[in-house]
């Protein structure tokens, strides 16, 4: 056969422009594989979707207070939708990929582990921005939401933060979970924790125990956060918020880098 | 009976057999012991590959090939030895580069494309081979728009067999290469992986399809509970694991042909006798002048599953 024969007419890249062609190979395919993936992507844009055409919508002219209830709930789900795009695109889907043995076949190519996991992230951020557009879109129109410009880019600049932020529970989750237990095992942590910050209903029409209990959650730190940009967060700084959704990042970072190498030492 | 059809493709290896006097290696395991807990999967393994060539590595399940392919590969770390793959570890992006891999993976993205998933792994290397290339060897035209969730069991074999030879590497591993093939589909591999080795590529193959590492390897490593217990050439292993059979229609007696030098076994079958010997033509000559109606005459070679049987019990 002649196949040592065939030439490569093109001049070999240099190294950063091939590193940059896997990166962006990586992601639009990752991206692509969650977008033909309907279990995934119907269930992560339409559940948040619904919920909010229901119960946001229903609420167009609800007011408590200063608080204009359908503006209110597009933050709690928006952090809703963007949680769970993080949550079962990186956690769900690394956890088969690590027990298929298709992430050792990658690892044992020249791929740079950075472009997998970037990958990911970025198709979680790219999920989350979508959910909340469509949100915003569904509540401007038909929920009486009016947005100023910078409300929607700070929105927006929230869900990049948020979905990098879940991301890193998500890479936890994975390293943890066995993979035919992991779409339940995601539920039964994200449906709760939604919940109990107020992501569905809004906290202040919780008992007032259950608003005690939401602080310790980092749902409940990026729920406000989102709803400080309409000026509608709780009395705890701004500050308060940042350092916990951040702190909370680096603990699943960390809890993620001791997993894996514990398990690279067993393997 | 396959045989002759073995014996031809054991013959047609052996041809293009490389010099191996060549003695450089692209990768060698040295002493290489893996320990998991309490148990042992490699106890001390030690093995070589060189250019061009095919080698096969067999053994029953748990022998420990698959792990001795993943230390290769850099994806599992020994407990002790040295693994050197082109001179280096073999987890340097360097080396990886000229490494290709086929391993046995559970599910692969089934959403994408054939064509993608080879755009995504040529986009790996530094030097992949053209897509039309790789399309070609592979077998895969006319399904390359196929989402990888709708391909068949061989299909899909062979778009893993497409990921593993994208870069152009020097060495590739093939771990079951040919599952869920049908007959023609792994033949036509065969001829594949005997043109990667024409090019000087070293090819290192697990299967437990016995016919295949008779049909094309150059060379037979023969594990079990993680050490080599035999190595050489198909017909060598043969020759180690016992003799010829001959098989014919004879009035001599069992008892007889039992008092014959080196007469391994003798068996009946089907009104047939069927004699193990590891000098079959002394044995012949000998049955023949003292039975002229003797009929219906085949020797055989034993298949080398027979042979790597008798190899894995002994040891």
């Amino acid at each position: 056969m002649a196949t040592a024969a065939i030439s490569h007419p093109q001049p070999a890249a240099t190294d950063f422009v091939r590193t940059l062609r896997i990166f962006s190979k990586e992601t639009k395919y990752e991206f692509l594989k969650l977008m033909r993936t309907k279990s995934f992507s119907l269930s992560t844009i339409g559940f948040p979707v619904m919920f909010y055409v229901l119960f946001g919508i229903a609420n167009r002219n609800a007011v408590s207070g200063n608080i204009h209830i359908a503006k209110y709930m597009l933050g709690g789900y928006a952090c809703f939708g963007l949680i769970g795009a993080a949550l079962f695109g990186i956690g769900v889907g690394l956890a088969s990929e690590l027990a298929a043995g298709w992430l050792e076949l990658k690892r044992a190519s020249p791929m740079p582990a950075s472009a997998y996991l970037f990958a990911k992230c970025a198709s979680a951020v790219a999920f989350g921005l979508i959910i909340v557009s469509i949100l915003i879109a569904i509540a401007t129109a038909f929920g009486g939401v009016s947005l100023s410009p910078a409300e929607f880019i700070k929105m927006l600049g929230m869900t990049i933060v948020g979905s990098i932020s879940f991301a890193s529970m998500g890479l936890l989750l994975a390293l943890l979970i066995p993979a035919n237990a992991a779409t339940g095992i995601v539920n039964l942590i994200y449906l709760p924790m939604s919940f109990l910050s107020g992501l569905w209903i809004p906290i202040r029409f919780m008992p007032h125990w259950l608003q005690g209990v939401a602080p310790a959650l980092p749902t409940y730190h990026l729920s406000q956060l989102m709803l400080h940009i309409f000026g509608y967060a709780d009395d705890m700084s701004l500050a308060t918020h940042w350092n916990a959704l951040i702190g909370f990042t680096f603990v699943m970072l960390g809890l993620s880098w001791l997993t894996f190498h514990r398990k690279e030492q067993n393997a | 009976m396959p045989l002759s059809a073995i014996a031809y493709e054991t013959e047609s290896a052996a041809e293009d057999a490389p010099a191996t006097t060549q003695r450089q290696s692209f990768a060698t395991l040295t002493n290489i012991t893996k320990r998991y807990g309490a148990t042992v999967a490699l106890n001390g393994l030690s093995l070589a590959l060189h250019p061009g060539e095919i080698v096969a590595l067999l053994g029953p399940n748990g022998a420990g090939k698959s792990t001795a392919i993943k230390i290769l590969l850099g994806l599992v770390a020994p407990t002790s030895g040295i693994t050197r793959v082109f001179g280096s570890d073999p987890r340097t992006t360097a080396t990886r580069a000229r490494v290709g891999a086929m391993l046995q993976v559970a599910r692969v993205t089934e959403a994408l494309r054939v064509r993608e998933h080879i755009d995504l792994f040529r986009s790996y290397y530094p030097h992949p081979l053209p897509t039309a290339e790789i399309t070609r060897i592979a077998q895969l035209q006319g399904i390359e728009d196929r989402a990888f969730g709708q391909l068949s069991g061989g299909q899909k074999q062979r778009v893993l067999f497409a990921l593993a030879i994208c870069g152009n590497p020097d060495l590739i591993f093939l771990d079951e290469p040919t599952v869920g093939m049908d007959i023609e589909a792994r033949r036509s591999l065969w001829q594949q992986i005997r043109s990667l080795s024409a090019q000087g590529k070293t090819v290192l193959l697990t299967t437990h399809y016995i016919e295949e590492a008779d049909a094309l390897a150059h060379r037979v490593i023969v594990i079990n509970k993680g050490r080599v217990i035999s190595e050489g050439t198909p017909a060598e292993i043969k020759r180690n694991g016992g003799g010829r059979t001959i098989r014919c229609h004879t009035n001599l007696s069992r008892e007889f042909l039992l008092t014959l030098p080196n007469v391994s076994s003798v068996e009946f079958f089907e009104g047939a006798v069927v004699v193990t010997t590891s000098d079959a033509e002394t044995i012949l000559r000998e049955m023949l002048l003292r039975d002229d109606t003797l009929s219906d005459l085949e020797v055989a070679s034993p298949a080398l599953e027979d042979a790597f049987l008798a190899l894995t019990r002994n040891s």
